[in-house]
């Protein structure tokens, strides 16, 4: 085989890659943020809101998952601009991670709050406790401690996905991967390098997540 | 700019549809005979075969489906082979689902409880013959609900085949939206179009598992 391997086009970019990844990663904590709390929003929304109000998050979260993210991202990036709303494309990608997280973050929040019996809501009222109280201090502790592997999934999930907003030149991970192949010809290598970033980042994001799961959820259940 | 009717860029989306689903079917299948051999691997040799999965299973699940498909394009010719989008597609869309499908069918094959591998092989059963006849009727009857689920994210996942530059829906979407400068209706059709594809096989896993809770 007359290929020989140089991972020099990597070495010679350390300092490119580590913004990439600190892109790839602020990214994923913003969307991370702001899709739990629309989540938690949403699945309260779906499981105590008014009629109109839980068919609006069900078609929410149906159109969402059915459709693929890279379309997402396109639509509110090259689309959204025809209705006035014309995007960065940082602010574009971190939307469209965030409407793409909440979808399923609704359907995880909501499972999770099912699966807290009826007594404690009605003990929490019982006891005189408002019901905005009884959500936020009985209900939904015991709801994210169930579901909290999931949700945890879930932002992996969309920090791996998130590779496809270097599309729109967004200056993430995979972008920095596009410029090095691009300058080096070493596509192979970059990528890999890359993947096993990614991959890194992936596993040390569990790992933490895991960790401090457990400092937070020990003794509620 | 190019004025094309709405009627034209629809139809012109729908003929892109196929390719969709023929990458999406290319995938399911190779993708699920990767699976049972994976899973065969697993069984017949529990302790290396389950760590091999294992690990498959997490560099798949922990990778950018993006960066595989790159690595796929771009590291198929250094060992000599001359990719199409579609070979690259539908070799990169193969391994993952493969590594989905082994994830899902092992769940399904380990819901199955012990006894009935106990009982199976007290009545003189080899591996093949326990898989056969008493383990998988049991575990695909399981399996369906979740398999159709995946045929979700499969579908879906065919859309970045457009960034190597395969004519399939999303890419001929971006096609039409650069020609006629109407991004926002096309990709709302694109996105109409994958809804239409992949609502109804959503709906049939969630129908299926719930008939599936009730029988049990």
């Amino acid at each position: 085989m007359g290929y020989e391997f140089d991972f020099d086009a990597i070495a010679d970019n350390l300092g490119l890659l580590l913004h990439g990844a600190g892109v790839t990663l602020a990214l994923t904590a913003v969307a991370a943020v702001c899709g739990i709390a629309l989540s938690i929003a949403g699945a309260a929304t779906s499981r105590w809101g008014a009629g109109w109000a839980r068919s609006g998050v069900t078609a929410y979260v149906e159109l969402i998952r059915n459709t693929p993210f890279i379309v997402q991202l396109f639509f509110i990036f090259f689309g959204l601009p025809s209705l006035g709303l014309r995007l960065g494309a940082v602010q574009a990608a971190v939307l469209a991670m965030t409407v793409n997280l909440t979808a399923y973050g609704i359907e995880i929040v909501r499972a999770g709050i099912e699966a807290v019996p009826a007594g404690q809501r009605e003990a929490g009222l019982a006891l005189g406790l408002r019901p905005f109280v009884v959500f936020f201090k009985i209900i939904l502790p015991q709801a994210l401690a169930n579901i909290y592997p999931a949700l945890v999934s879930q932002i992996i999930i969309t920090m791996l996905e998130s590779a496809v907003v270097s599309q729109i030149a967004v200056t993430d991970l995979t972008h920095v991967a596009d410029f090095i192949q691009s300058r080096t010809y070493r596509a192979f290598e970059t990528y890999f390098a890359i993947t096993l970033v990614y991959l890194l980042m992936a596993v040390s994001l569990r790992w933490l997540f895991e960790r401090a799961g457990r400092r937070l959820f020990t003794g509620r259940r | 700019m190019i004025t094309l009717s709405l009627f034209d860029i629809f139809m012109f989306l729908l003929r892109a549809v196929r390719w969709t689903l023929l990458l999406a079917g290319i995938a399911f299948a190779g993708g699920g005979i990767s699976a049972v051999l994976l899973l065969l691997f697993r069984y017949s040799w529990p302790r290396f075969g389950g760590q091999f999965v294992r690990l498959y299973v997490d560099l798949f699940q922990g990778t950018p489906l993006l960066l595989q498909l790159f690595l796929v394009f771009f590291g198929l010719p250094l060992i000599g082979i001359e990719v199409s989008p579609l070979l690259a597609a539908g070799t990169a869309l193969t391994l993952y689902a493969s590594a989905f499908l082994v994830e899902i069918w092992r769940g399904c094959v380990d819901s199955i409880p012990r006894g009935q591998w106990d009982a199976s092989a007290s009545l003189g059963l080899r591996f093949v013959m326990q898989m056969r006849l008493v383990i998988l009727p049991q575990a695909l009857r399981v399996a369906v609900p979740p398999t159709v689920g995946f045929l979700v994210q499969l579908v879906k996942s065919t859309a970045l085949a457009s960034i190597v530059g395969f004519d399939e829906l999303t890419r001929s979407g971006q096609i039409v939206a650069n020609a006629t400068f109407e991004p926002f209706t096309i990709y709302g059709l694109v996105a109409l179009i994958y809804f239409v594809i992949c609502y109804p096989l959503s709906e049939g896993a969630r129908r299926l598992e719930m008939r599936l809770g009730r029988s049990r």
